[in-house]
């Protein structure tokens, strides 16, 4: 049986979407078809990706896009590090697909005035979506580009009137190692927990990702809700989150929580801070080309002009 | 035994090219020379090939050194004549290994090369262990062995202190899953150990000996 989802998992080059192909679905939905055209599509997804959802319907940003070519289908959704499945780049693809997203309720808690647990649906349901290209920088030095599909996590928060106490947000990933096999050993320590200071999870740049390509997030991408934070270290992207926590101390995060003096709070994507054991000055582009040149790591990963300001005043060698 | 060095050690030959041919398939599949099916390199091919080479030569190092343990426990020397080529495939693979690093993952500037030597302690170690390879893969030939004669046996001993750095090499660079390099670091506590083992017992058998010796007088 295991074997059977392996194999369904495994998506062959014909079937990948070429880029023509995404931007002419794209316009198809623009062009004003609606739920029809999004519903025949996601047929054609199911059949061709076997991903249990399909199309979603959303506008795109283009002015907080950028205009770099975004990686393949196949490259984003088979070279993902997501602990939880596995270590290997390869291991969320495959253990990932049986993977429960359906029902899924999100805890909202600490200091803010409406709190509770709320499922999946509502926590959607008053949020138009949009299309955003992002960069993605890991940490370990690689990078890509990735079109989401999501929100502007600010407005997800602000509906729950967060108190003055509110300083910092902590996000928490689900705990279930039947159906995470990663975390039925100790690599990490689970349930995975990131966080965010209130201004960097209130910057408009700041995304909670729902779909990836135009449709629903895949499960090895952090299906069914996911953060996304451009300018940051790919680990602060916590993925399939089921608790938001506003608290008034910054949240122990888990890999700065795993080494301190590798991973901090902050994260920001910054070339003239290496990490201990490697440079962070410079980043192998997956896709570009199978064997060019790395390419320089901008500061904050290229955003610098939307985000910089957050962190003025501020000694980033400390706050790393 | 014409067996031996004309059939079982080409064959044995072949079968440790096998890696590098996957990964020469891999490469160009990658680039788009040609599609041979089934063989990819994923989505990052530079680090595929950077992990592969580094594998492969610390699974040769194992292999080399399994060599003399399998000599004294099947009290068969035929396994001594394959550890040349154990160790030579150690020394190709780690070739390779820092072949793809340099002119791959670097874009061939050695300044960078030397910056992470200076910089990257898993680096340093590693680029030694490297070094220390040499010496023994130039003295490899049975005219260097002649001609070394006793001394060849104590430099050779060099590969001990080679697989110690490649496995602490490997640790060091994992971010933080270190099940396989503990795997590594297991498997040679193993044979190293054998080694000190058999050591003592000829500390001991000589000792016995001396004492048996001047009992005797």
């Amino acid at each position: 049986m295991r074997k059977k989802s392996t194999d369904s998992a495994k998506i062959l080059p014909s079937e990948i979407t070429p880029y023509e192909r995404y931007v002419s679905r794209r316009t198809l939905l623009a062009g004003g078809l609606g739920l029809v055209a999004a519903q025949s599509i996601g047929g054609f997804a199911r059949a061709a990706f076997a991903q249990p959802a399909g199309a979603l319907t959303y506008v795109r940003n283009a002015s907080l896009s950028v205009t770099d070519a975004p990686n393949s289908y196949r490259d984003i959704t088979t070279y993902n590090n997501y602990y939880e499945f596995g270590t290997d780049k390869s291991d969320p693809s495959e253990n990932a697909q049986k993977f429960h997203t359906q029902p899924w309720n999100v805890a909202i808690g600490g200091e803010a005035e409406v709190t509770g647990t709320f499922s999946l649906e509502d926590i959607l349901k008053p949020h138009p979506l949009e299309e955003r290209v992002y960069r993605l920088r890991c940490v370990e030095a690689w990078s890509m580009v990735v079109p989401w599909v999501g929100f502007p996590l600010g407005d997800l928060l602000k509906r729950f009137k967060p108190t003055s106490k509110a300083k910092f947000v902590e996000f928490k990933t689900l705990y279930d190692p039947k159906q995470m096999p990663g975390q039925r050993s100790a690599v990490l320590e689970w349930p995975y927990v990131e966080g965010l200071r209130m201004d960097e999870a209130m910057h408009p740049l700041t995304l909670m990702a729902v779909g990836l390509y135009g449709k629903v997030l895949p499960n090895q991408n952090g299906a069914p809700l996911r953060l996304i934070v451009p300018w940051k270290y790919g680990f602060k992207g916590i993925k399939a989150i089921v608790s938001i926590k506003f608290t008034e101390r910054a949240p122990r995060t888990t890999w700065a929580g795993a080494a301190s003096n590798e991973y901090g709070f902050f994260a920001n994507v910054n070339p003239s801070v290496d990490h201990p054991r490697w440079s962070q000055a410079t980043e192998r582009h997956i896709g570009a080309s199978a064997f060019g040149p790395r390419q320089p790591t901008l500061p904050f990963n290229g955003y610098a002009a939307q985000v910089a300001s957050l962190y003025s005043g501020m000694d980033l060698r400390k706050f790393f | 035994m014409w067996q031996v060095r004309w059939i079982l050690k080409p064959l044995v030959f072949l079968a440790c090219l096998i890696p590098a041919l996957q990964l020469t398939i891999g490469a160009l599949n990658a680039v788009g020379v040609m599609q041979v099916g089934g063989i990819s390199l994923g989505a990052d091919p530079v680090e595929f090939m950077l992990h592969t080479c580094g594998r492969w030569t610390l699974n040769f190092l194992m292999i080399t050194l399994c060599m003399t343990p399998l000599r004294d426990l099947t009290r068969s020397t035929l396994w001594l004549r394959f550890r040349r080529m154990f160790g030579l495939f150690a020394f190709f693979y780690v070739l390779l290994h820092i072949s793809v690093y340099l002119l791959l993952d670097q874009s061939g500037k050695l300044g960078a090369l030397w910056q992470d030597i200076v910089k990257r302690p898993y680096i340093t170690i590693g680029m030694l262990g490297l070094l220390l390879l040499i010496p023994l893969a130039v003295t490899s030939t049975v005219k260097a062995q002649r001609r070394l004669g006793r001394r060849w046996t104590q430099l050779h001993r060099l590969v001990y202190l080679v697989a110690i750095l490649g496995v602490w090499h490997f640790w060091w660079q994992v971010k933080k899953d270190i099940r396989e390099p503990l795997l590594y670091a297991c498997g040679l506590t193993l044979l190293l150990g054998y080694r000190v083992w058999k050591h003592r017992q000829s500390l001991a058998r000589v000792s016995v000996a001396r004492l048996a010796g001047s009992g005797g007088a």
